[in-house]
């Protein structure tokens, strides 16, 4: 039906602005609610239908708390190697037993096979190992605050390990390093996408507000770093990393490095919004009432574009971690000790151990459906983020 | 005389199946045109005049469907032998909207001028590809052929050097020059009704002016029935000759312009024409609007769509019982309460 | 049309300068001279290298004088075609890498075209029947092919084909086929070979592509003169074709200025999985070795690929859009 115009006497629209003008009425109080409410509000109204993103957001929020305290969820200290479980097949949790929460894994039983001299691990259904909720296990650090040894979920018998997800070549629990791995994995995401942000309403922000030769400088160094191919350019960036560098530190420039391009598109982002709410007539009217200029950027236009920002940077962070996964998959990202999504692939980098041990390739999995519910996410909230329309 | 009718329009409805409701954008709209004559279709934004236009072309789009009600037409051109009733009507209403015979009618028998003529050519063809389309798809001609008879159409909209045109993109031209193409288009194939679609709504009032003249001697030339859509009772007054106005979904008054314009008949009639400002009310005194707005189409009123805003309001029979539509006095058709006094025993 | 190009041409000056700089920055950024490291290398694997030598190369790149006078003769070299040989391979890089560039570009340009044969017609398919199943279907699909990272695709494709079908579905050519010289047999084999990195790096672009496909349609198919065209009496699927999907396609052709360096970047880490004779696993060596002549002219060949890539980009969308011909000249 689209939107037409009001019935227009011969003579004048004036007369036609004030037939339009609405009764209160029952269904004008609805209206007025829509009205009157503060953009945040509308943007949550209307997040909250699409019923996915709120899924998704919900499974995010978990691990989160994954990411915030590993120590908890893991079954034992992610570096631990043991020698004599290497490959140890994945020890699937069964929650209930005769109807009842009893938590239970079986146990496994390798045999040196004589040819190849290898352990070749069975699962052993007549062995079942106990499980209990809140046992006391290694002790770890919660967020740096204070130390505490409590974990999710344990063997009953303090000298029984159990693999959840398996082990890997070196005989390291992958279930723990999985949840160690959330940790790193997911802040890289986090502190790249916070330092593309700044860099991004700083350079976008100036570009757009100001114009001119400024914009045409930014845009164009905008160009030439989008029509670089990416990771070409981070791997010859990270290999070029000090080999003595502390992991902290190579942590730290990753996340520097994947800033670097990934400003770009949040930059180009804020750029629009401002070049389009400069012309609006609330930013007009305070240029016009006196406004100062930082005052008109701080006051009017940051706050009308943050759910905006918050939708793109949303969008950006399965970027940045899907990129530093390739990146630390191919050994140039973090390396060892070092832990996250990536450094775990790597030992699924070639078909020998994938068909010896196929659960290497669980840590994949933990990126897509991350990456799948942030990207969900973020749809449902840049939706969201034009309630008007 | 009266002439027959060419289009017969009986109880049609058209409804939109949203996910929040059902949206009766059109409920119950009759009306008639005859050869050569102008039909003007008034109402405010949402009253569903433009609804009727395209349902009578059957391009409602999803989730609208027409769901009852007949649009009976006779074609002037085109025979349609499974559909064609013994009285030389065909129900539009019965035919598949895709179908090869609806295909046939539009643009060949009933022709639009769409709202607005900047986004109705595609910008990336040329207004005589588009010109060329319109003309191969119900006249079996060659390109060349067509191309000649596109130049002719844009000729007779006064289109200043038509071979250029021929090769502009719509972006290129001008407002007025645009809606002349657009109206080009539209008479590409000689149709015997126009369905105007609010064609004057989007250009300056000068450019208004020379657009309904050329529509006027258009028509006078072709002896081509036009309905009229607009939201602007002075285009009517000027353009048509018979009209209908329409509130909600649905007619509340008709009859010939004179009649409407100087006996109206029903309150919403007449609230609208008070609105109008006149040469003779008395400097700085306010022009009277009718009160309230439109109802969301959610929450249509019960009885008589128009109660709630009614100067005239009866309780008890306005917000119960919904009026029909009844002859008044010669052509002019009213429903409303007043009028007819509402049937008993309820 | 002709304006817009040389205007767009008029800009790679600059892009190949900055390029340049950032290449030869590559070349400098391991700590010590490359020189140093390739001696101790050699001393490592027992080789040595008379003084004699090691000064005559120390003069050819200028390594006692200031940055910029390397970089400029550096420039001067790679301009007379010399890209400087390579110390892991023995060999000139140019060599080196024209022999694997020819695949490289084949995948990337088959991945595109991948791309965009299977992206269209869902979108399409999606825009106009919004909210079928198959929507859903294709919506849920896509969503999971944008999470997956191409890697991972091809760990798990290599990994089914082995235990399931016993087919090894690394590499580019059957062994018998790998030194032998370009026939019609072993081209042949190469296209036996070469549709699985090109589905593995497409499925990630197909599934962005056919979202944006199905939001653009959707767009068009709301406009006038959609409704103009219906009103013409055109059949449903020729007017949807001819106007709407011609005017969605439009904004795609802009991607694929930074959908080729993404396929890039992507077959570079695809081809080392599959274990491909492209450029990508070479570079990953070359890093890795420190052999950053090498490192530093394939640098310089993927800018220079995506730097043609946006131009062909650019110059696809002028053709097919005349507002931006107008526009621009």
């Amino acid at each position: 039906m689209g939107e037409e115009p009001v019935l227009v006497p011969p003579g004048g629209r004036a007369a036609a602005e004030e037939a339009a003008v609405p009764l209160p009425g029952v269904e004008a109080k609805v209206a007025e609610a829509f009205y009157v409410a503060p953009n945040w509000k509308l943007v949550w109204w209307r997040f909250r239908r699409h019923r996915l993103a709120l899924a998704s957001g919900a499974i995010l929020l978990l691990v989160s708390v994954v990411a915030a305290i590993p120590g908890f969820f893991a079954t034992q200290d992610p570096n631990e190697a043991i020698s004599t479980e290497l490959f140890v097949p994945i020890q699937a949790v069964h929650l209930f037993d005769g109807g009842r929460l009893r938590p239970y894994v079986y146990g496994v039983r390798g045999e040196r096979n004589p040819k190849t001299l290898r352990m070749e691990w069975r699962i052993d259904p007549s062995q079942k190992i106990r499980l209990r909720f809140f046992g006391r296990g290694y002790p770890y650090s919660v967020l740096g605050l204070f130390q505490w040894d409590r974990h999710l979920l344990l063997p009953e018998e303090q000298s029984v390990r159990v693999h959840l997800l398996g082990t890997d070549r070196l005989g390291r629990d992958q279930w723990s390093r999985l949840v160690y791995g959330t940790q790193v994995s997911l802040s890289i995401g986090l502190v790249a996408v916070f330092l593309s942000i700044f860099l991004g309403i700083l350079l976008g922000g100036v570009s757009g507000y100001f114009g001119g030769w400024v914009d045409l400088v930014i845009q164009r160094a905008i160009e030439v770093l989008q029509s670089l191919p990416p990771i070409p350019i981070w791997m010859a960036l990270t290999a070029a990393l000090p080999r003595t560098w502390s992991v902290e530190r190579v942590y730290f420039a990753i996340t520097v490095i994947l800033s670097l391009i990934g400003w770009t598109t949040l930059a180009r982002e804020v750029r629009g919004r401002f070049l389009s709410l400069r012309e609006e007539d609330f930013v007009v009217a305070a240029r016009l009432a006196g406004c100062k200029r930082r005052r008109i950027i701080f006051r009017h236009i940051l706050p009308t574009m943050a759910s905006h920002i918050i939708a793109a940077s949303t969008l950006a962070i399965p970027v940045m971690i899907i990129n530093e996964t390739f990146l630390s998959f191919l050994g140039l990202g973090l390396r060892p000790p070092a832990i996250s999504w990536g450094v775990l692939l790597q030992e699924a980098q070639n078909l020998q151990s994938i068909v010896l041990a196929p659960w290497l390739l669980l840590p994949g999995l933990a990126v897509i459906i991350t990456v799948l519910c942030l990207n969900v996410l973020g749809d449902g909230l840049r939706d969201a983020a034009d309630p008007y329309h | 005389m009266q002439e027959q009718p060419i289009l017969s329009v009986r109880d049609l409805r058209t409804y939109f199946f949203l996910d929040e409701g059902i949206v009766r954008a059109v409920d119950g709209v009759s009306f008639e045109v005859r050869a050569g004559e102008v039909v003007g279709l008034v109402g405010e934004s949402g009253c569903g005049k433009s609804v009727t236009g395209k349902s009578i072309l059957r391009i409602v789009e999803p989730p609208g469907r027409v769901v009852g009600g007949e649009i009976l037409y006779r074609p002037q051109k085109v025979s349609i032998q499974k559909a064609q009733q013994a009285n030389g009507f065909v129900d539009l209403a019965k035919l598949d909207p895709m179908g090869r015979e609806m295909r046939s009618i539009r643009g060949a028998e009933i022709a639009l001028i769409p709202q607005e003529p900047m986004a109705s050519f595609s910008p990336v063809h040329t207004i005589g590809f588009q010109l060329v389309e319109a003309i191969r798809l119900h006249q079996a001609v060659d390109e060349e052929e067509a191309r000649l008879i596109a130049l002719e159409r844009l000729r007779e909209v006064g289109v200043p050097s038509p071979e250029q045109r021929f090769h502009a993109y719509s972006w290129e031209l001008s407002g007025g020059l645009r809606q002349r193409a657009i109206i080009a288009m539209a008479l590409a194939c000689n149709p015997a009704l126009l369905i105007a679609d609010e064609p004057t709504t989007a250009i300056d009032v000068t450019t208004q002016a020379q657009v309904l003249n050329l529509l006027r001697s258009l028509q006078r030339e072709r002896r081509m029935a036009i309905i009229f859509i607009t939201h602007d009772l002075g285009v009517i007054a000027q353009v048509a000759s018979y009209v209908v106005v329409m509130y909600l979904g649905c007619v509340v008054e008709r009859g010939p312009v004179e009649d409407i314009f100087h006996s109206p008949q029903h309150p919403y009639t007449q609230a609208l024409l008070r609105s109008i400002p006149s040469l003779r009310t008395p400097p700085r005194s306010f022009l009277p609007a009718i009160e309230g707005s439109i109802p969301h189409p959610f929450n249509r009123p019960p009885g008589c769509p128009f109660h709630p805003r009614c100067r005239s309001f009866m309780p008890g029979t306005c917000d119960r019982q919904q009026p029909t539509l009844q002859p008044v006095q010669g052509l002019q058709w009213a429903s409303c309460f007043l009028l007819h006094p509402a049937p008993q025993g309820r | 049309m002709v304006a817009y190009v040389i205007k767009r041409l008029l800009l790679l000056p600059l892009l190949l300068f900055i390029f340049s700089v950032f290449a030869f920055f590559v070349i400098q950024a391991p700590p010590g001279d490359f020189l140093t490291s390739y001696i101790a290398e050699l001393a490592a694997s027992g080789t040595s290298i008379d003084q004699q030598q090691i000064d005559a190369l120390r003069q050819l790149y200028g390594l006692d004088q200031p940055v910029a006078i390397q970089y400029v003769k550096w420039v001067t070299r790679v301009l007379r075609g010399d890209l400087g040989v390579s110390l892991d391979w023995q060999r000139p890089n140019l060599q080196l890498i024209k022999d694997r560039l020819i695949l490289t570009v084949s995948i990337a340009l088959l991945s595109l075209l991948f791309t965009w044969a299977v992206a269209i017609p869902i979108g399409i398919y999606s825009a106009t029947h919004q909210y079928s199943w198959a929507d859903y279907l294709f919506t849920v699909l896509n969503y999971v092919g944008v999470a997956t990272p191409s890697f991972m695709l091809a760990l798990v494709l290599m990994w089914v084909a082995f235990k399931y079908f016993g087919v090894s579905v690394t590499g580019l050519f059957s062994p018998e086929y790998v030194d032998a010289p370009w026939s019609l047999g072993r081209v042949i084999d190469l296209l036996k070979h070469i549709w699985v990195p090109v589905v593995i790096l497409g499925i990630g672009g197909t599934a962005r592509l056919a979202r944006i496909m199905r939001a653009n349609l959707l767009d068009e198919l709301r406009k006038p003169y959609v409704e103009m065209a219906r009103a013409k009496g055109l059949p449903e699927w020729q007017l949807v074709l001819r106007y709407p999907v011609r005017l969605a396609i439009n904004p795609l052709i802009s991607t694929i200025g930074w959908y080729l360096p993404q396929i890039f970047s992507g077959s570079l880490v695809v081809a080392t999985v599959l274990n491909l004779p492209t450029i990508g696993p070479m570079f990953l060596r070359s890093l890795i070795t420190q052999d950053m002549f090498l490192a530093g002219a394939i640098v310089l060949i993927y800018c220079c690929l995506a730097i043609i890539g946006t131009l062909i980009s650019d110059i696809l969308l002028a053709w097919a859009d005349p507002r931006i011909r107008m526009e621009e000249s």
